[in-house]
């Protein structure tokens, strides 16, 4: 059935969804002093943005639509050209507990960013589960390449700034589809920008082992790409409108991890016709 | 004012009538074991060894034979479908349910060595929702609500909810843009609907 595979559908949608952050914060160590200036000054722009506009229940708020369809059209092409025949290679060259491995080691690494943004949302179970986890997957599960921590009932629990922002009571924002990291919103975008300084480790982690977190986490979304294609073809090839079926999949998770439930108007809705079909 | 109030009442005694009614239509327990039955029937369906060609119009069938699709194609269809006539309508839902069969039918392979779980069953609004974990072969679960109710003496599900996405809403926005792409030609649409997904 179904549009399977979402544990946290943003990452299949393109790369990236949790740590970016080693991935930019090397690129800023070495070369991005003037880029990092626009970055700020671009996220601060998008942070007041977020701000200024009312939050949005159920609906879809996206006035940059001619900008975000032509961002949708070049992430296509890429995945089109390299990262679906790229993901198709690894996947089908490299074993599945391998691949596995990998993606473990990448996402373990995550978790001391996730346990500052649970503290930041003032959720302490939250932040002892994930840093139990973390304790767990980095020694008994050898660095984090096994997840013993998943049979012991500690799942991985996503968080991110984002969803700090969203605790703190600032809107979501409009849509924007981001190059290469594809569907977001403002608040979640600036979120992103802020999670680049919430690992403790990026400041830890010197050269060259974060070129090996760099290509964990490049190899993780890779491997997210392959075992969910079904659902990402779908939606990027076989749909007529690929750029809507992504922005409504992403918004409609996104929020569902956030803790939305169906609106209060689309249960009139229902109940409506339910009464017009079956009632007396 | 008086009438008013006579309106008011009337409407109050109404709802009180119908209170009894809806509470025993469906239980949360009922609704599990439709659930279950669904579950059941996917699991058959992988482990029968038949042809695929043959699993394939299996699993088409539990679509008709569980989900309320009049509904879901209704929902989908929304605010397009207002100008819509009756015949159009009918098009439509019998159009829509064989589209949504070989949409999500044909995705079985999906399931082979998948483990579903009913982790537990909710009243909400004026649905019960049952939530389950579906985890596909080397992939952590993720979670799947059937969104069931009574309709016409059947217990079916009206919405499959997948990590907050939903089935429904999915489906208005493919069909919307559908419509959009053929000038808003309802007809046209059905036409193609029945040679698509």
């Amino acid at each position: 059935m179904l549009l399977l595979g979402l544990d946290s559908f943003e990452i299949h949608l393109f790369i990236c969804e949790t740590p970016c952050f080693e991935i930019e914060n090397i690129k800023m160590r070495y070369s991005m002093a003037p880029k990092l200036v626009n970055f700020a000054a671009l996220a601060g722009i998008l942070f007041l943005g977020a701000c200024t506009n009312p939050e949005n229940v159920g609906g879809i708020q996206d006035p940059y639509e001619t900008l975000n369809r032509g961002v949708h059209e070049e992430n296509r092409n890429i995945d089109d050209d390299v990262l679906r025949p790229v993901s198709n290679a690894y996947g089908e060259n490299v074993s599945r507990p391998l691949r596995r491995g990998v993606a473990n080691f990448a996402s373990n690494l995550s978790l001391p960013g996730k346990v500052v943004n649970n503290l930041l949302q003032g959720d302490l179970e939250g932040a002892v589960r994930n840093s139990f986890r973390f304790a767990f997957n980095s020694t008994i599960g050898l660095g984090g390449v096994l997840d013993p921590a998943y049979e012991m009932g500690l799942p991985e629990e996503d968080t991110d700034f984002g969803e700090t922002l969203y605790v703190w009571g600032v809107p979501e924002g409009n849509f924007v589809e981001l190059p290469l990291l594809g569907p977001s919103t403002e608040r979640h975008m600036a979120g992103r920008f802020v999670d680049l300084f919430t690992n403790p480790l990026g400041y830890v982690i010197e050269s060259p082992a974060n070129y090996l977190v760099i290509g964990a986490n490049a190899l993780s979304r890779i491997d997210d790409r392959y075992e969910y294609s079904e659902t990402v073809d779908s939606i990027l090839y076989e749909s007529e409108d690929s750029y809507s079926a992504a922005r409504l999949i992403y918004l409609e998770n996104r929020r569902f991890e956030l803790g939305a439930e169906v609106s209060e108007q689309e249960v009139d809705e229902i109940d409506a016709l339910f009464d017009d079909l079956y009632g007396e | 004012m008086k009438r008013r109030e006579f309106v008011k009442s009337g409407l109050a005694v109404g709802a009180l009538g119908m209170l009894p009614l809806s509470a025993q239509a469906l239980t949360p327990a009922q609704a599990e074991g439709l659930v279950a039955e669904v579950i059941n029937r996917i699991q058959g369906i992988i482990n029968s060894g038949n042809s695929e060609s043959r699993m394939l119009r299996d699993f088409e069938g539990i679509f008709s034979r569980y989900g309320n699709t009049r509904v879901i194609a209704l929902r989908v269809l929304g605010n397009d479908g207002r100008s819509a006539s009756d015949s159009q309508k009918r098009a439509f839902v019998e159009a829509f349910q064989g589209y949504i069969g070989r949409k999500y039918g044909r995705r079985f392979r999906e399931f082979i060595g998948a483990t579903l779980e009913i982790e537990g069953a909710r009243r909400n609004n004026s649905w019960i929702e049952v939530e389950t974990s579906v985890a596909l072969q080397g992939q952590a679960p993720f979670r799947v609500d059937f969104f069931v109710r009574e309709a016409g003496n059947q217990n079916l599900f009206f919405d499959m909810v997948i990590e907050g996405i939903s089935l429904t809403r999915v489906e208005r926005e493919e069909i919307g843009a559908m419509l959009d792409r053929r000038g808003g030609d309802l007809n046209r649409l059905i036409a193609d609907l029945r040679n698509a997904g």
